[in-house]
């Protein structure tokens, strides 16, 4: 197993001591040696064990709810149903603060009403002393049920007179669309045309951590939720649920245990903080497995039809695509996923006539909504197919072929973003692609036939600029020349909190040791946003950056008076202040106690405001919508058992830009979790729920990759030093992941010679496929 | 109120505990809520993912799937204890320096699963290594860290004399 850097581009101006080092995270101590506490290792010693009653139904009405028995069993303190909660059901927006119009809203409902939508939806809660009196109480709960026609595939949701899932004539939730020039004069011209439907599957996130979280009053009748979460300010739709004030609910983020985009929608939040306001008690809950694959929101399916067409000599002419998003039973976050997707649809490649429709579909299936990749990952499976198989047609190297086509500096892209900053995107595929082929493929024996395939990807990081996205940190020095960081970041385990001590470190010359970095508290940290988009990094790095900067300016006029008035040329290094000029030195401390002595603040909060764009007022999409974007090529050689249709992937070179490396062992750990987090994806891993009742509710059922499906997996790492996060960095966690499942469909097609265009390439279907040539 | 509740000594750690307990409850949930060992975690709960593992008697063993009361007098240890273990000790380390631990929740039940395979075989190679912990889901490293930290904690131990697994006996 082999892990390789490189390093391009432009070189950092000055010597880094800590920023692109190999640095060991400080959690992880902790974590190994099992002393790390998450969200289940809480308790109170008056605490109540909560339970969400599910329905068993995909789609029924609910007549009654009988909750008298289950209220007499001793030790049952609450049964709760919807009518009992303030607010059950509210308009959420998401998180965002603008008001951005009808299309980005959904309805966030607590516990169904009078009607279930998807099987597992939430009917009734139950909080107890034990969590046996608990599932006592669950079983005498008595819903009369009264199922009901659904609808269980996006084309019968748009039949005309198909069932409302959300109780209006149309279950189309979201649509949007790009058009530049004329696809059908295009395509006239075109020499060689592709065209495909590929078809992508409901996945699960499957963090090894269940959603869990513990709720209560405090002494002053604040409601406090400690909870694992990407998004502490999940408090205000807490507040909105039970019609408290803002300031009246706090949450308290834990270290999470995977979130993946999986806690980015509440999990456990609702229920624990209804109950705990309810009994006044302390109320904890974790989810079982069970509870956790069924009851949150998953990657969402597509149907998505390409035609491309291109000219003998290889440049695209036209890209047209219809793209179906299968939205489940509630619109969640499904908007934005759909915008991403329909601004992802071309991938990073320069189409002068193109049309995108993409539309979401509400169904009686689990709701779908934040998944690493977010709309990115669905069309790059299709484009990176697509673009394999014209190269195919036109018999011109993959490599070759897509660097005739992909976007410059200074590129218009389809949904009319002009894109200034610089592409390195044929830089990252050539390397990986000359390292894959640095080893042969096997010849043929028996059964198995080998292959190898490349893809591309061009994955956002940081929100919609539309969001006007926000983010602050506060740092504080200590008289002893530590300091101490206070930032509301969620860690989800990519390293979000040892990102931001780092910088902290390389900036004011400190020691890994010396730095204690604060996060996760809506309330006693400085609010940082969510851990989600690719963002954390770009945005409270940024922000961190920024009030390291003012402590060191404040700092650097004290030092004046030691160093001399160059200050453009102190050094911070080692708990010292250096000039450069002379190598004349004074302690950081000396410095520090000089300013706490002369009333000089030795705090600092500091707010980074991402760019910001108009909201785009239509479904046709014409304004940019990223700040920047993340250039990856991805390389497989597979293995494909003729017989038995098994796909084995034996080698992955996974390649990213990532405009400068903060930790370069957490960067490399990020692209080999995402590859074969994406493995899965294209191999094995599917939600299968027959007319809407999940199956797949075990780890025996939903297939994730274990130390034996995982191949020999090797990084490069390049650093352009043109992203927009601090020192240059572009983002890492979701574009580690992008690229991996077109990759491994184009081996196989190298191998076999089929097009498999539906995800996973399960062993039935690469046979299927096999029997069919 | 539901099943009688009965007497039992449990070794953990090198501690004994005199715990009560019904007859069908499980070792992962007596530790985690009546020891307050929380170093075995909760991923499934039916021995699929390999997140509560845990030493019975020097095996490695899943605590969900375990009876309390069928390991009344056994030695069990669990991550706390395997890491001041000087085996455990090293792979620790090895994880750290290889950036095996992302989110960290697989992890003690990997680092029981990695020192169990190294307690028995001194040189275990990739293959055996893939084989050991494939009942340890990671959902985030994708593996590749934690199979070389393991590999880096062999070569480690190798020439050194054997380390004898002391924590629990
Ligand atoms: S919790 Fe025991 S194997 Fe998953
Ligand atoms: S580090 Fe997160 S599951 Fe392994």
């Amino acid at each position: 197993m082999s892990t390789k850097a490189e390093t391009l581009g432009t070189a950092p101006t000055e010597p880094r001591r800590i920023i692109g080092k190999r640095l060991e995270k400080k959690d992880a101590l902790a974590k190994a040696q099992g002393r790390l506490p998450y969200a289940a290792d809480f308790s109170a010693s008056d605490m109540l064990y909560a339970k969400v009653v599910r329905s068993p139904y995909a789609v029924a009405a609910i007549a009654e709810i009988n909750t008298e028995s289950a209220k007499t069993v001793p030790g049952v303190r609450a049964v709760l149903t919807a009518k009992d909660i303030p607010h059950n059901s509210i308009v959420s927006r998401f998180g965002q603060s603008t008001d951005l119009g009808r299309q980005f809203e959904g309805t966030y409902r607590v516990l169904a009403e009078d009607q279930v939508r998807y099987y597992g939806e939430p009917v009734v809660l139950i909080a107890a002393d034990s969590p046996e009196i608990a599932e006592k109480a669950a079983e005498l709960i008595d819903v009369e049920y009264e199922p009901m026609p659904g609808v269980f595939t996006v084309q019968d949701a748009m039949k005309q007179g198909a069932p409302g899932v959300g109780g209006e004539k149309s279950n189309v939730v979201s649509h949007f669309e790009v058009r530049r020039g004329n696809v059908e004069e295009a395509f006239a011209s075109a020499d060689v045309i592709v065209e495909n439907t590929y078809t992508v599957p409901m996945a699960d996130h499957a963090y090894l951590e269940p959603e869990s979280g513990m709720a209560w009053m405090d002494e002053n009748g604040v409601l406090v939720i400690r909870v694992a979460t990407q998004v502490i300010e999940h408090c205000y739709d807490i507040a909105d649920i039970l019609a408290l004030s803002h300031s009246q609910v706090r949450v308290a983020g834990t270290w999470v245990g995977g979130g993946f985009g999986g806690k980015e929608d509440m999990t456990v939040e609702p229920y624990i903080a209804v109950l705990a306001w309810a009994t006044k008690r302390p109320v904890k809950l974790t989810f079982t497995r069970q509870d956790s694959l069924i009851g949150h929101g998953k990657r969402h399916p597509f149907t998505m039809t390409y035609k491309t067409g291109v000219k003998r000599t290889g440049e695209l002419v036209a890209v047209k695509a219809e793209l179906i998003a299968d939205a489940g039973a509630y619109v969640t976050l499904t908007p934005w996923v759909l915008l991403y997707a329909t601004a992802n649809a071309c991938g990073p490649y320069e189409v002068p006539h193109v049309e995108i429709s993409a539309t979401a579909v509400l169904t009686n299936n689990c709701p779908s909504s934040a998944y690493r990749g977010f709309g990115a990952v669905q069309p790059n499976v299709a484009y990176e197919s697509q673009m394999d198989e014209l190269a195919r047609q036109l018999g011109m190297g993959p490599v070759e072929f897509r660097r005739k086509n992909l976007i410059q500096q200074g590129s218009q892209l389809p949904h009319g973003h002009h894109y200034d900053r610089p592409v390195l995107a044929d830089t990252v595929g050539s390397q990986v692609w000359e390292a894959i082929q640095a080893r042969p493929l096997p010849s043929p024996r028996g059964d198995l036939r080998f292959g190898r395939g490349i893809a591309y990807s061009m994955t956002s990081y940081g929100r919609l600029m539309f969001l006007r996205d926000t983010s602050r940190c506060w740092i504080r020095l200590e008289r002893d020349g530590t300091a101490v960081v206070r930032c509301g970041v969620p860690d989800i385990g990519g390293g979000q909190v040892s990102s931001l001590r780092f910088i902290v470190c390389e900036e004011l010359g400190l020691g890994v040791d010396q730095v204690e970095v604060y996060n996760a508290d809506s309330v006693l940290t400085p609010l940082a946003g969510t851990t989600t988009a690719t963002r954390q990094l770009y945005m409270s790095g940024n922000a961190t950056l920024a009030a390291a900067h003012e402590l060191k300016r404040r700092l650097s006029e004290k030092a004046k008076s030691h160093l001399g008035p160059d200050i453009d040329r102190f050094a911070f290094e080692d708990g010292y202040i250096i000039s450069q000029t002379d190598n004349r030195r004074v302690a950081l401390s000396e410095i520090i106690n000089e300013c706490y002595h002369d009333g000089v603040e030795m705090y600092y909060e500091a707010q980074f405001n991402a760019p910001v764009v108009d909201i785009p007022t239509s479904a046709e999409l014409n304004t940019p919508l990223f700040a920047d974007y993340t250039f990856g090529a991805q390389a497989v050689d597979v293995a494909v058992d003729t017989k038995t249709g098994k796909v084995d992937v034996m080698r992955v070179v996974n390649g990213l830009d990532v405009g400068t490396v903060i930790n370069r062992l957490n960067c490399e750990g990020q692209m080999e979790g995402g590859t074969v987090q994406n493995l899965g994806y294209a191999l094995t891993e599917e939600v299968t729920a027959p007319d809407g009742i999940m199956t797949s509710t075990t780890f025996g059922e939903y297939l994730i990759p274990t130390t034996l499906d995982v191949p020999d997996i090797e990084t490069i790492v390049i650093e352009s030093g043109t992203g927009v996060g601090p020192y240059g960095a572009k983002g890492v966690g979701e574009p580690s992941c992008n690229g991996i499942a077109p990759a491994i469909l184009n081996a196989i097609q190298d191998a076999v010679g089929i097009r498999v265009t539906s995800l996973p390439a399960s062993p039935e279907r690469v046979l299927s496929a096999l029997q069919a040539l | 109120m539901t099943e009688k509740e009965t007497p039992i000594t449990l070794i953990v750690n090198g501690r004994t505990h005199r715990v009560f307990v019904s007859p069908s409850a499980l070792l992962l949930n007596v530790l985690r809520d009546q020891l307050n060992v929380m170093g075995p975690k909760y991923g499934c709960g039916i021995g699929e993912c390999g997140a509560c593992s845990v030493l019975i008697d020097g095996e490695l063993s899943l605590s969900c799937l375990t009876l309390a009361v069928s390991v009344m007098g056994h030695v069990i240890t669990t991550v706390e204890a395997v890491v001041e273990d000087p085996v455990g000790k090293i792979v620790a380390d090895k994880f750290l320096s290889h950036a095996a631990v992302q989110c960290g929740f697989c992890t003690p039940g990997m680092l029981v699963a990695a020192t169990s395979l190294l307690q028995s075989e001194r040189s275990p190679s990739e293959e055996d290594i893939r084989q050991h912990l494939r009942g340890n889901l990671c959902r985030c490293t994708g593996y590749a860290a934690l199979v070389r930290s393991v590999q880096d904690a062999a070569e480690s131990l190798d020439g050194e004399p054997d380390h004898e697994m002391r924590a629990g006996n």
